[in-house]
């Protein structure tokens, strides 16, 4: 058990080690500092400014920066349906697969562009190699940029400098940031043993019945997996995702993608404190999703160490919960995936949450409805700040002082929009849809497991999609007419008005005039502050979703305790 | 700025990143490995002696018979099917895939009910690895204890001495990552490849 905790520990030590110098590598890519990458990558840049028609950088406001990303997104979203739908003809496709049907195409499509890749299909008999890396591992950098940029933006705006470029914040978030990362990482991966290949699947007989054949599936996966877990997006190239030996073959695959996993997210904040010229500021924030993050570790954890105590009355001693793991993972590395995915938006998984006890399916839902326990690709950190508004709005009631945040006075339209795309939109998102789902549901749920259970699976999709994560409770029958398209909504509105609000906020405190400090000031980069900070994402992020936590998963546990069956 | 222009740059930028991102990058990659890991990045294909492809070295194979030790549970049968009834067309593709059970579900429990007594019934004490179905149902791996667990039953078969299959066992069990990150797994299939090479 020691040992377990050990690989824990050291994991989330070098995942905050690294967030320093990343940060501040992300901060001089975005304020347009040198960095030792310029010199390959100043000309590239140019090229692509030129190829791409932008003689001028001009900056952007909020509602020219936010119409940027939705037509910039409504044009891949189209392109990379295109070749969902033509599959059948394009090249790299050994498997022969024809196009899926219209539904799942376009929830696919809508699923990678907004940065969420949750999947309705299997990869191996879905989607060609050519849709696998030239459509859906195209939005992996395209949608992880978008996140980055609207962050750095967002962040731009909150410490009162113009919002910048989004074709300009777009091209360097991949230039710079995930394209050279990929490709060091990718070279590592193969190495360790990912296939890298366009040929179609080994056919071979089976050592104990030679009648019998295996297929073995391959594929370009390498280059794929890296920018799955870098970007956020969780969108495996096989069915079963990072569970399957290809994607995650060893201990060494299982650090590296849980690094890269929360790298962006958590650096982002540093990033913001070099911004604001505040980094105490920003390892305070930092504070509050790390701790939460430990917390819900520790929570999942020892459930899954634990094992299912009727199992273990079988087997005739203690045992941990292996169903849906891999032994080359086991308890320790399956639990802190599972937080780890869900914590930061993205989605990929090396065990099959259907199968954690109910304190992995508690803290996995948790996650996703809190979203700022680091968060998703850019928009966690900007939703963590949105939060600090907040705070910074009820403090100032308590006090009764005109709140301000760095030195900008909060005003009505800033609470209105913090509140908005943080109180209203996810709830809306999630619940709204879900109850609709479980009115019907012979009908609609596709339900897989019995009793409480059952209501976690459905509330996890919408959860899933609403928060842009994109793992799932995989039992449930997603592939259907109805899921594929009422998730299209939860994912649609989780990303596209909390991106647009977000954007309007950064806009209105750029524009304000700076207010200077003075003794009465209530000062944001204390410790009381970042209490009250935790506080307020607790009781206005958590509360909300209470209910279905203790329909679900808390009351699975009770079910489980009592005995099975 | 008039939405034309909007558009064309949105388009414009799409295709640019496209080419970047989508082509050349995976492209150079593919080439790369193919170049300098040619069996990684095939798959890590193990071949018998005349060449011939006969699993991966990263992908489990179904055993049942009594002369090899067996590996875990798995939903898909390890992605195998007899060629000559092959309706679902499973070797058209391969697939993968886990039961997706909840702990609170009965079934998995009747489930674990049956392999424990199957186990039992084979000799073999039970252990969680072997009962549970693995994530991927690919899992090339089963715990050093669910190993040992069935050393007693492979030695009488093969008229092995126990002490001979503890030794493959130790050297076909792939560690943990700089001996701190993962968990130890035997290769079953490996195992059992060792174990024909030793009878022959």
């Amino acid at each position: 058990m020691l040992q377990g905790w050990i690989q824990i520990a050291l994991t989330l030590m070098i995942v905050v080690a690294i967030t320093p110098f990343f940060g501040q590598y992300m901060a001089r890519v975005f304020m347009g500092q040198r960095t030792f990458l310029d010199p390959v990558l100043n000309p590239l840049d140019r090229a692509i400014f030129l190829l791409s028609g932008m003689r001028s950088r001009e900056e952007m406001t909020g509602w020219q920066y936010s119409r940027a990303v939705l037509y910039s997104n409504l044009a891949m979203l189209m392109f990379i349906y295109l070749i969902f739908m033509l599959q059948g003809v394009l090249p790299f496709n050994p498997t022969g697969l024809r196009a899926p049907s219209w539904d799942l195409a376009l929830h696919t499509a809508i699923s990678f562009v907004t940065n969420t890749n949750q999947q309705h299909y299997s990869g191996e008999t879905t989607y060609s190699y050519f849709s696998q890396f030239a459509a859906l591992g195209f939005m992996m950098f395209t949608s992880a940029a978008t996140g980055i940029a609207v962050a750095i933006a967002f962040i731009r705006g909150l410490t009162g400098r113009p919002l910048g470029n989004f074709y300009v914040d777009l091209t360097q978030a991949i230039t710079r940031i995930l394209l050279p990362i990929s490709m060091v990482a990718a070279l590592v991966f193969i190495a360790a043993g990912m296939p890298e290949t366009l040929s179609g699947p080994a056919i071979v007989p089976t050592l104990d019945n030679p009648a019998v054949s295996q297929a073995i599936a391959r594929g370009p996966v390498a280059h794929f997996e890296i920018i799955k877990e870098l970007g956020e997006n969780g969108g495996g190239f096989f069915g079963i995702n990072s569970a399957h030996p290809f994607e995650n073959p060893n201990g060494l695959t299982n650090l590296i993608e849980l690094v890269a996993i929360l790298s962006i997210p958590t650096s982002l904040i540093i990033t913001y404190g070099i911004f604001a010229n505040n980094l105490k500021q920003a390892w305070l924030v930092y504070s509050i999703p790390l701790a939460i993050l430990v917390g819900f570790i520790v929570i999942a954890a020892i459930g899954e160490y634990q094992g299912n105590p009727a199992v273990n009355a079988l087997l005739g001693s203690e045992a941990p919960n292996l169903e849906g793991k891999e032994v080359r993972f086991g308890w320790a590395q399956s639990a802190l995936f599972a937080v780890f995915t869900t914590a930061s938006m993205c989605g990929a998984v090396n065990s099959l949450h259907d199968s954690l006890m109910p304190n992995g399916g508690f803290v996995t839902l948790s996650n996703m409805f809190l979203q700022i326990v680091f968060g998703g690709q850019g928009t966690g950190t900007a939703y963590l700040f949105a939060y600090l508004i907040l705070a910074v709005f009820v403090t100032g009631l308590m006090v009764g002082r005109t709140p301000e945040f760095l030195g900008r006075k909060i005003e009505k339209q800033e609470v209105v929009l913090a509140s908005f795309l943080i109180l209203l939109v996810h709830p809306i998102a999630i619940l709204i849809p879900a109850a609709i789902t479980l009115t019907f549901p012979e009908q609609l749920a596709g339900i897989s497991n019995p009793g409480f259970h059952g209501l976690s699976q459905v509330i996890y999709e919408y959860a899933s999609a609403a928060a842009n994560n994109g793992s799932g409770l995989e039992g449930l029958g997603d592939a259907t007419l109805w899921w594929n398209l009422s998730t299209s909504f939860s994912l649609l509105a989780g990303r596209y008005i909390p991106i647009v609000a977000l954007l309007l906020l950064a806009d209105n405190m750029s524009r304000k005039q700076p207010v200077p400090a003075t003794a009465g000031t209530l000062r944001t980069d204390t410790g009381l502050f970042t209490g009250v900070t935790a506080g307020v994402i607790l009781i206005l992020g958590a509360l909300t979703f209470f209910p279905v936590l203790a329909l679900g998963p808390v009351a699975e546990a009770f079910q489980i305790a009592k005995g099975i069956g | 700025m008039s939405f034309a222009r909007e558009a064309g740059r949105a388009i414009r930028s799409t295709l640019v990143l496209w080419v970047i991102t989508a082509l050349i990058y995976p492209l150079v990659m593919v080439a790369f490995g193919q170049i300098a890991f040619p069996f990684q990045a095939n798959g890590s294909i193990l071949t018998n002696a005349q060449g011939q492809p006969i699993g991966s070295a990263l992908i489990g194979q179904p055993f049942t018979s009594d002369r090899y030790f067996k590996s875990r549970p798995s939903t898909t049968s390890y992605s195998t099917a007899d060629p000559t009834k092959d309706e679902a067309g499973v070797l058209k593709t391969g697939i993968s895939g886990a039961s997706n059970l909840a702990p609170s579900n009965p079934d998995l429990l009747k489930r674990i009910q049956e392999t424990t007594a199957q186990l039992k019934q084979a000799g073999i004490q039970p252990t969680a690895d072997l009962v549970y179905t693995s994530g991927s149902s690919l899992d090339p791996h089963i715990t050093p204890q669910g190993a040992r667990a069935q050393i007693a039953r492979v030695a009488r078969i093969r008229r092995l001495q126990p002490n001979q299959l503890e030794g493959l066992i130790n050297q076909n069990t792939e560690s943990r990552f700089l001996g701190i990150f993962g968990e130890p797994g035997v290769n079953v299939l490996k195992l059992n490849l060792a174990l024909d090479a030793l009878n022959s």
